[in-house]
């Protein structure tokens, strides 16, 4: 059974303190996911997620605060438009979209985050492994 | 330098081990590249752990830690102490989160959660291998709080910090202080008067050397961080002259123009040039413009001006901004009832006899519209069976909110009780889901209510209200007999639900402080931190944070205020050094970091023609980094280096 590698990129301020709610409620997810936790999601660059993708995951969430709730005034302003452009380069390059998911999770909202990370691993596992076709020698070690 | 890392797997009892099999993490953790020492031991948080950490340090001499165990909010500051105790650079401690976000959250699957712990210690590992040493940033405390909120919480964190000795500048947005409880008649369980023990504290604050007193204002804007925040506050025009006023009231007595009154619930009016209530504080009018003929008819009337013997009244006043800067804020911005509106069963508001519980205290009030008599408000007779409905829109997930107030089941006792000593011949019916008296002598009051002043309770819901015959009609039923109940009744008084005050989710935005899908602001940690908001430098007070009685609003307020005293005896704040910075060597100058920085910390060097991040401003939110498209802007210990070899951990098999 596939089972999907998933990195989760969760701003410390709302969707990782979700995700500690979640456990402290005793939420149950599936354990595809390892969370790599930054300060903002602006924080992140395209780059990591193509990253991700280029290492094997077959799936990447980036989870940061509500539109207006953002610890760093507007941070997950800056992430919605590049995960918007980062789909249709992915798209472009014979990548699923949907293999890339921003979602809107707060500190308060341990339950939305079980929701969103179970629909997340239904749709990898129903896209199926991620074949880059990545020669040998560019495979990063 | 050879790196030598420790890797300290908590069982944190059964926790973490009854799902992870921690010793298989920590000997597969003993081979991976850079581990020096790998270990697991049942709570690394004990002294014992916390030792064990330490010996392992100075014994392998290790340049990183990590500890892998519960979520980094808890112990990240226990093990960098640890780590600092033994000659380590705190910065060089990392947590793995093995428990919230692993063994918790996957009990079924004791494999997949084992692989998981192993790949989020490996992620830690990547991090600690190229974290540098820090040190904190310093940067200077201004021992000044902003109060925001003048009820019963925000004059008690108002006058605890101002007697621990720091300034305090205390904002209300209506026109005195006082809040709610300044509303209420008695209060549960003792029945002191209200007003006789809230108007000492209002007359404190307004006296008080250290407290600055600002009604009729609102925060308008919030800048900077814990120590050094900018606020910009917003005075409205009361179009009168408040520091030259006396109060000698003429104007009020004056005025021809009349509209409810929010103290009084609308159940009385007041002029449009106004003092809430008689023991306001401070005890000078305000004029509503939205109200006043002068404005309304194009300056025909002006009586006000022409009684005033001081000159007070000014037409042409204008919202005034003034801008201060404070180390700290209080938010206790209360509550509100949930509108009547909502309750359609009910009636939703248009029968005059179907009232709220903040309506019934007015008019049990000795100020009150009623002069402390119970009367009917369509006929204004006596009313001789009156229903209290406890739970009115509370505890109910399908139609409104599923949390319980708290304090209706409390403020409804009293309430039947008061009629009861009031009308003496009279019925008190009271509707109850359960009734909830946990409380200091709440238990006794109850029972004196139901045994000493015969208040009838009835278990279970009222399904429907509506007039009859000149009567409010109560379709209920009693689940204890299992009878359906038809009450013809003078009067209803509904239990409200509490919701957080309408301002409050404006100014929570503005703070970036977290609230609940309800609106109430989410305190830092809900057992360990109630008073304080995550972002550090932002405290809570009162029913802002969920529904409270007086006494657990006091105690609250009183923490928040201990934690600002606490705050302020440093004369520095240290804040966290994982802040950005730009390599000048290879900034090519294009200063798209200076566009996209939310606080203007980049600036730009016109010599070197490079940009520079100003460190004392620099919240390290990471924006530039992802926006610099040479790579030369980095974060401290979270540089892109790190983030791909993180990334790649988390991707191994």
């Amino acid at each position: 059974m596939f089972e999907p590698r998933i990195v989760c990129f969760f701003c410390k301020w709302c969707t990782y303190a979700g995700a500690d709610l979640a456990g402290t409620s005793r939420k149950q997810y599936p354990p595809n996911g390892v969370v790599v936790r930054v300060n903002c999601s602006g924080r992140i660059d395209p780059q990591h997620v193509l990253w991700a993708f280029r290492e094997g995951a077959d799936g990447v969430l980036v989870g940061g605060c509500h539109p207006g709730d953002c610890h760093y005034e507007e941070g997950n302003h800056k992430t919605m438009r590049r995960v918007q452009f980062l789909k249709r380069t992915l798209e472009d390059m014979g990548v699923e979209p949907e293999r890339l998911h921003l979602d809107w999770i707060s500190a308060a909202e341990g339950e939305k985050l079980v929701h969103v990370m179970s629909d997340f691993v239904d749709t990898i596992k129903e896209l199926g492994p991620l074949e880059l076709g990545l020669k040998e020698q560019e495979k990063v070690v | 330098m050879e790196e030598r890392m420790g890797v300290f797997v908590c069982h944190c009892g059964t926790n973490i081990a009854g799902v992870v099999d921690v010793k298989r993490v920590a000997e597969e953790l003993a081979d991976y590249p850079g581990v020096a020492y790998s270990t697991d031991y049942t709570y690394m948080c004990s002294d014992p752990g916390q030792n064990l950490v330490k010996d392992a340090i100075k014994k392998h001499n290790l340049t990183g830690v990590i500890v892998a165990a519960c979520s980094p909010t808890l112990h990240e500051a226990t093990f960098r102490r640890a780590g600092t105790a033994a000659g380590m650079n705190q910065y060089q401690v990392e947590i793995a989160n093995i428990r919230e976000q692993c063994s918790w959250v996957h009990q079924g699957d004791k494999e997949a959660a084992t692989s998981k712990a192993i790949r989020t210690i490996k992620v830690m590992i990547e991090k600690a291998r190229l974290d540098e040493a820090l040190e904190p940033i310093s940067v200077p405390m201004t021992p000044r709080a902003l109060v925001v909120g003048g009820g019963i919480a925000g004059i008690q964190a108002a006058l605890d910090v101002a007697n621990a000795g720091h300034e305090v500048i205390l904002v209300e947005k209506s026109a005195s202080i006082g809040g709610h409880m300044a509303q209420l008649s008695e209060t549960f369980p003792t029945l002191d008067c209200s007003q006789c023990i809230m108007t000492p504290k209002m007359v404190e604050v307004a006296q008080h050397p250290k407290i600055k007193l600002m009604t009729y204002s609102e925060v308008d804007d919030v800048s900077g961080y814990v120590g050094n925040f900018k606020v910009r506050i917003k005075k409205k025009a009361a179009y009168v002259n408040r520091d030259v006023c006396t109060g000698c009231g003429l104007c009020v007595e004056k005025c021809p123009a009349k509209t409810p009154s929010e103290f009084d619930e609308q159940l009385a009016d007041r002029k449009a040039i106004y003092t809430p209530f008689p023991q306001a504080v401070p005890n000078k009018p305000v004029l509503d413009a939205e109200h006043c003929t002068y404005f309304l008819k194009d300056g025909k009337c002006g009586i006000c001006a022409k009684v005033c013997p001081l000159d007070c009244i000014d037409y042409e006043q204008k919202d005034e901004f003034i801008e201060v800067e404070v180390g700290a804020i209080v938010v206790a911005t209360g509550y509100d009832l949930y509108p009547i509106e909502n309750l359609g069963e009910y009636g939703g508001g248009k029968y005059p006899d179907v009232i709220t519980g903040l309506q019934f205290e007015r008019m049990l009030s000795a100020s009150g519209p009623t002069g402390g008599e119970v009367l009917r408000p369509s006929n204004g007779e006596s009313p001789k069976e009156v229903v209290f409905l406890t739970c009115c829109g509370s505890r109910d997930t399908e139609n409104h909110l599923p949390y319980c107030s708290k304090i209706c089941c409390m403020y409804l006792t009293k309430h039947a009780m008061l009629y009861k000593h009031k009308v003496h011949d009279g019925q008190a019916y009271v509707f109850y889901m359960d009734v909830r008296t946990g409380g200091k002598g709440y238990e006794e009051f109850y029972t004196r209510a139901a045994e000493e002043d015969d208040v009838l309770y009835l278990r279970g819901k009222v399904s429907k209200i509506f007039e009859e015959d000149g009567k409010v009609m109560v379709w209920g039923v009693d689940t204890l007999s299992g009878k359906k109940i038809e009450i013809a009744a003078d009067m209803a008084v509904l239990g409200l639900a509490t919701v957080p005050n309408k301002a409050a989710a404006e100014l929570a935005n503005m703070l970036k402080i977290h609230t609940d899908e309800w609106g109430f602001l989410s305190e830092a940690h809900p057992k360990l931190r109630p008073v304080e908001a995550l972002a550090p430098g932002f405290y809570l007070a009162g029913a802002a944070q969920g529904p409270k009685d007086i006494p657990e609003c006091v105690a609250q307020a009183s923490a928040a205020a201990s934690k600002v005293a606490a705050l302020f005896a440093e004369s520095e704040y240290h804040r966290e050094p994982v802040i950005a910075v730009i390599d000048e060597d290879t900034c090519a100058g294009c200063r798209v970091c200076i566009s996209v920085c939310p606080y203007d910390a980049a600036e730009f060097d016109d010599e070197k023609k490079v940009a520079r991040i100003k460190e004392a401003i620099c919240e390290g939110c990471g924006a530039c980094i992802a926006a610099c498209p040479s790579g030369s802007a980095q974060q401290k210990n979270l540089t892109d280096e790190q983030l791909y070899k993180m990334v790649s951990a988390a991707l191994e098999v």
